[in-house]
Parts: structure tokens; C-alpha cells; sequence
């Protein structure tokens, strides 16, 4: 486990996009390095947790996952709430789920907070030969937008860890007050005995 | 749409999303749908714009209010006892990780016209103004009765079987007045109206002991706490529990008419031509309008104000209660403040809430004595609405139908039906021994 010294941060991450484009996958790389090809609709985890060691501090991302509820267009708010930073996910072999990538954009800068960091991710970059999305074009959207772009593919593992790691960089150091100073109820007395609090 | 369900889940008011997440985890194929397109139907928390739609028709929000997004008002005020039944939920499903809690400031409750803190324990009871010299002594000794009694251990009895003994009879050996039963009865215990007098004392201490329990919880000047931005976080945060263990979530469809066979069992739903089929039917009681029976109405006001309720410490959140006695009425009238403590509301707001089982047609002047307690409002609103209860034989239908969200202070009697309705569902008992104890806050 990383040490917690006093440039910890705390920072949840939200994950958007079409069914199908990768999200869960790109997470299952992330925190736990391994690739499904037939990933099932994302079924009984999608609250991850790992911490990344940056520079001069310590990022710890609560990672949410949209369990399915994209597909009906019945996200809740709460899924925004106190977000710090965000992944828009599309698949590049689909302009269809690039034109939905737009929509959510779209819609966290409505429902967001405006300092979030946002990552547009083309995923399945694997798929050269099915591309239907130019890096070019999403660049040039991401840029004008004011979002980072990358390509990824969870299943070769390329610039996933990169993805969290440019939102690790880019989050505000000085955290501003939207992981809200309220208290969490846990059932899990030995874990945070330690008191990894940098507030005291 | 067109598949099959073990169950539908018609509204995502908080009994019906705590339930979706419950079957779901049980391994249940659940589509969960909402003829609003948002979430929590009458336990929802509105902003602003939202708010005046559905009060002021056509008028929009003055801008000197702020922000309509910094809002979040409740329709179904209430606060969480810190060792209550709801919380027990939260921590047996773990959605407590997807919320922020802080405590409630202040409990406090009206009495001779003015009002004052609710004394907890021996200590308080020796330092409250409620009581006289005298009777501060006897409360004393009635305060330590309650918790020193252990019910598995006869010995903290006294000789007294409190499953037989009645509440009043129990007082009556501490030689109680009436004014100290009635802060006790109404603001400790919580009970709604005097029943409970002639009932075993056994409830009603357990009642204070649960109270007192949870006071102690959170080192809080009250036993409640209450969700960072409004508790229609509570039926959101559910429902993704829900979603995560397979849940399909459908807002904003309109009808959702339950379809029946001939023998009068549910079939399926219908919604936009298209009809998914399933074994059994959850809803609130507006889905089912013929299986309901009306019960009872509520009568409450929305305040939005500058400044904390006078005389409540400026208690940046509280309870007061006002026993029905004191009123001269049959059931207790409560307030409930909130602020920008509990992200509902811009810095420098209060949201108040006056709420009681209504007894007349006029909320405006039936709550008079509880809005006479917040001071001058910026905006209020007065509303009312009717109370159902399910009438239908869910075995012989396959419906489960909800009770609508009664005027209680806290989720005490919502989550009991909520486990009523699981195990008619299911036929399963759901164990929520969780270690209470070994759940902390942490701060973050």
C-alpha cells in the first residue's frame, strides 16, 4: 500500500459513454491488469479503488462505473456529485459511439463541476483495420472542448495506466471543497484504523 | 423491454429502490421504471426550478435566491436515527459508500410555549430547564431505570416485567408529571400520539434507548444524521446497488399500466406499446390506484428563510418537536431545518419544513403554531397530500404494493415496511444484525 503522506489526494473518478465502448474494461486493466474478451455488461463491482503515486503526491481514485443505467438514459445525478475528473469512452471501429461521446461531454458540463478533468478515450486502438474514427478528428473535438485525448486498447494494455496517470497530474492540487467534508459510515473498523486522514 | 422479469419495480421512491437493490443482490432479474424523469417520485429532493414548477405553475424563481442547481428541497422531510433501522440497511448492503453523512446539529422540542433542548440522558435531565428542582431528580432516577435496563438480563428489571407493565404504569412508579412525560413520550420516544400510555413499556424504553444510543453515536447535539445533499440521495444511491448486481433502470416512461391475467394475476407491465413480462409486481400506491385505500393526509409547509430557527443554539440543522398536547391536537407537529451544511441550499439559506398528519382542509392555518417558531420567510410554500395503504391480497395477485411515506421524523416505520414487503416478496427474513459498533463515521 502506498504511504500517505500529506500530498495525498482523494479523487473520484467517473466513467462515461455507449454500452460497449470499454469502460468496465479499461477500469479492469487499470486496477487489476487483466483483460476479458467477452466482458459481460457490467455486473456486482463498479466502485474500484487504487492509488497512484505521482510526483510529489499520492492520488487515490474511488473509480465509478456506470453499471448499465447509461443504457436507458437513467444515470442519476449522484453519479456526477463531487466528481474531480471524468473518462468519456468511445470505441474507435464505432462513429456512432464517438457521436454519443459528445452527448455525454455535453452532459457533464451541464451536471459536472467546472474544474473537472475530463479524458476523452478512444478504446480498442487494437483494431487498426476496423478504424472508423480518425485520432485526428477526436483530437481536434477533445481540443476544443478542453479535454485531454488519448487512444487506448484494454485489451494490448496501451496508454491505459497513462490515461490515469494524466489525471493524476492535472488534478488541482489544492483540492477545492468538492469531496465534501462530510463523514462516510464504514463497517470496516481495522482498515482505517491507521487514520489516513491528512486533516487533522 | 420485451423480456421476461422475476420482478417489476414500478416508481424509484426510496421503499421501492431499496427494495430493487435488495432483490437484485438476491439474484433477481429486475426492471425498475419511473414515469418521471427523475428519480425518488415522493422522496425526491427538488431544486429550485423544480420546486416552482411544481408549486408556482408558470413563475420562476426570484434570482436573489441563487442558484436553482444549489438546491436540493425534500419532499419527504426526515431525518436518520444514527443506530436506526435504516442505517442497519445501509451498512448490510454497503451503500453507505456511495453517500457522505454528517450529524444533525440539534433535538429539540416545544413545551410551554418555548422552545428547548431535548435532555437525553441523567446528566442533561439534571441540567434542563423543562423540569423543576424535584422533578429534574425524579427523571434522574427514571433516566438511569432505562439505561441501566438490559432486556436479557432480569436483574436491571427492578422486579418490573415491562411486557406486561404499561407505559404509564412504569412512569407512575418514578412519580413522573404529566409535562415529563410528554417531552419524554413525544421527543424521546417518539411516539406520534399518547397511545403508547396504555401500552408495555417495553417499546417505549427501548424507543429512549435507541435514542440515546444514537446521541452517543456521533458525539452530535442530536441522535439523527442526514445525507450531504438531501436525502434523495438515499433512493438514487439504492438504485445503483440495483444497477451494479443487474438491474435495468427506465426513467421517464410514461402509463405503466399493469397488466393482469383472468385470474386477476399480474402478467406484466405496459409502457409505450410495449409490454415486459414478469411474476411479480413493486410499486408505490400511485401505480395501482385500485389496490389502495386512502388512510390519512399529510399537511406540511416549505420555508425558505435567512436564518436559523430562533432558539435552537443557530443550529445549522434540528428537529423540534411539538407534542400534540401542547397544541391542543391529535397527532405531534414537527420542524425540520437544513442549510448549506448539508449542501442543500446556498450559503446563508435554511430550508425549513413544517409537517403534521393533517386534521383539516387548511394547512396554512392547521400549521400556524409551527410556522410562528421559524421567524420571517423569504418563500413558502403549503402543500398536502393523501396517505395510502395497500388493500390487495399479494398472494393472490402477485402485487406489492407500498404504504405512502407517513409524517414521522425519521425512517423508522419506512424501512419496517420496506422488510415487511421483502419478506412477503421473497419469503425470506433479511438479517440486518450488522455490528453497529464496529461501524464509525470517518472523517474524511
Amino acid at each position: 500500500m502506498a504511504t500517505i503522506g500529506h500530498n495525498n489526494l482523494n479523487a473520484k473518478l467517473v466513467l462515461l459513454g455507449d454500452m460497449g465502448a470499454g469502460k468496465s474494461s479499461l477500469v479492469l486493466r487499470f486496477v487489476k491488469g487483466q483483460f476479458l474478451e467477452f466482458q459481460e455488461s457490467t455486473i456486482g463491482a463498479a466502485f474500484f479503488s487504487q492509488t497512484l503515486a505521482v510526483n510529489d503526491a499520492t492520488v487515490k481514485f474511488e473509480i465509478w462505473d456506470t453499471a448499465g443505467q447509461e443504457r436507458y438514459h437513467s444515470l442519476a445525478p449522484m453519479y456526477y456529485r463531487g466528481a474531480a475528473a471524468a473518462i468519456i469512452v468511445y470505441d474507435i471501429t464505432s462513429s456512432d459511439s464517438f457521436s454519443r461521446a459528445k452527448k455525454w461531454v455535453q452532459e457533464l458540463q451541464k451536471q459536472g463541476n467546472p474544474n473537472m478533468v475530463m479524458a476523452l478515450t478512444g478504446n480498442k486502438a487494437d483494431l487498426e483495420d476496423k478504424r472508423k474514427v480518425t485520432a485526428e478528428e477526436a483530437r481536434v473535438y477533445a481540443e476544443e472542448n478542453g479535454l485531454f485525448f488519448m487512444e487506448t486498447s484494454a485489451k494490448s494494455a496501451a496508454n491505459v495506466n497513462e490515461v490515469f496517470y494524466e489525471i493524476a497530474k492535472r488534478l488541482p492540487r489544492a483540492q477545492p471543497a468538492q469531496s465534501p467534508a462530510g463523514m462516510v459510515l464504514v463497517d470496516r473498523p481495522a482498515e482505517g484504523s491507521s487514520a489516513a486522514s491528512c486533516c487533522s | 423491454m420485451d423480456e421476461e422479469y422475476d420482478v417489476i419495480v414500478l416508481g424509484t421512491g426510496l421503499k421501492e429502490c431499496i427494495l430493487s437493490g435488495l432483490l437484485s443482490v438476491d439474484g433477481l432479474k429486475v426492471l425498475h421504471m419511473d414515469r418521471n424523469d427523475y428519480y425518488g417520485g415522493e422522496s425526491t429532493s427538488l431544486n429550485l426550478i423544480q420546486l416552482w414548477k411544481k408549486f408556482r405553475g408558470d413563475d420562476k424563481p426570484p434570482p436573489h435566491l441563487g442558484s436553482s442547481k444549489d438546491y436540493n428541497i425534500d419532499m419527504n422531510p426526515k431525518f436518520i436515527m444514527a443506530n436506526g433501522m435504516l442505517v442497519r440497511v445501509l451498512i448490510h448492503t454497503d451503500v453507505t459508500k456511495y453517500l457522505y453523512f454528517k450529524a444533525v446539529d440539534g433535538s429539540f422540542v416545544f413545551n410551554k410555549a418555548k422552545v428547548h433542548k431535548v435532555p437525553s440522558n441523567d446528566m442533561e435531565a439534571l441540567k434542563s430547564p423543562l423540569m423543576g428542582i424535584f422533578e429534574k431528580r425524579r427523571a434522574r432516577k427514571f433516566f438511569i431505570y432505562v439505561q441501566d435496563y438490559n432486556e436479557s438480563d432480569p436483574k436491571t428489571h427492578d422486579g418490573l416485567d415491562l411486557t406486561r407493565v404499561t407505559t404509564k404504569e412504569l412512569i407512575a412508579k418514578f412519580g413522573l408529571d404529566d409535562n415529563t412525560v410528554d417531552f419524554i413520550g413525544h421527543a424521546l420516544a417518539l411516539h406520534r400520539d399518547d397511545r403508547y400510555l396504555n401500552e408495555p413499556a417495553l417499546d417505549t424504553v427501548k424507543r429512549m434507548k435507541l435514542y440515546a444510543e444514537s446521541l452517543a453515536r456521533f458525539q452530535g447535539g442530536s441522535p439523527y444524521i442526514y445525507p450531504l445533499y438531501g436525502l434523495g440521495e438515499l433512493p438514487q444511491a439504492f438504485a445503483r446497488l440495483s444497477a451494479v448486481y443487474g438491474g435495468t433502470y427506465m426513467l421517464n416512461k410514461p402509463e405503466c399500466k399493469v397488466e393482469f391475467d383472468a385470474d386477476g394475476k399480474v402478467i406484466g407491465v405496459t409502457s409505450e406499446g410495449e409490454t415486459a413480462k414478469c411474476k411479480k409486481v413493486v410499486c408505490d400506491p400511485s401505480y395501482l390506484p385500485g389496490k389502495v385505500r386512502k388512510v390519512g393526509k399529510v399537511a406540511r409547509a416549505i420555508a425558505i428563510m435567512s436564518h436559523p430557527i430562533p432558539s435552537t443554539n443557530d443550529s445549522q440543522s434540528v428537529q423540534v418537536i411539538l407534542p400534540q398536547k401542547q397544541l391542543g391536537r391529535k397527532s405531534d407537529m414537527y420542524l425540520f431545518c437544513c442549510s448549506y451544511s448539508h449542501n442543500v441550499c446556498p450559503k446563508g439559506k435554511y430550508i425549513a419544513f413544517v409537517s403534521t398528519e393533517a386534521e383539516t382542509d387548511q394547512p396554512a392555518i392547521e400549521l400556524k403554531p409551527g410556522i410562528d417558531l421559524l421567524g420571517p420567510v423569504e418563500e413558502i410554500f403549503f402543500d398536502m397530500y393523501d396517505r395510502f395503504e395497500p388493500v390487495n391480497e399479494p398472494t393472490l395477485d402477485n402485487c406489492f404494493i407500498s404504504t405512502s411515506y407517513d409524517a414521522t421524523t425519521h425512517f423508522e416505520s419506512t424501512v419496517v415496511d420496506v422488510l415487511n414487503m421483502y419478506t412477503l416478496i421473497t419469503g425470506k427474513v433479511l438479517d440486518l444484525s450488522v455490528d453497529l459498533s464496529a461501524a464509525s463515521a470517518a472523517e474524511e
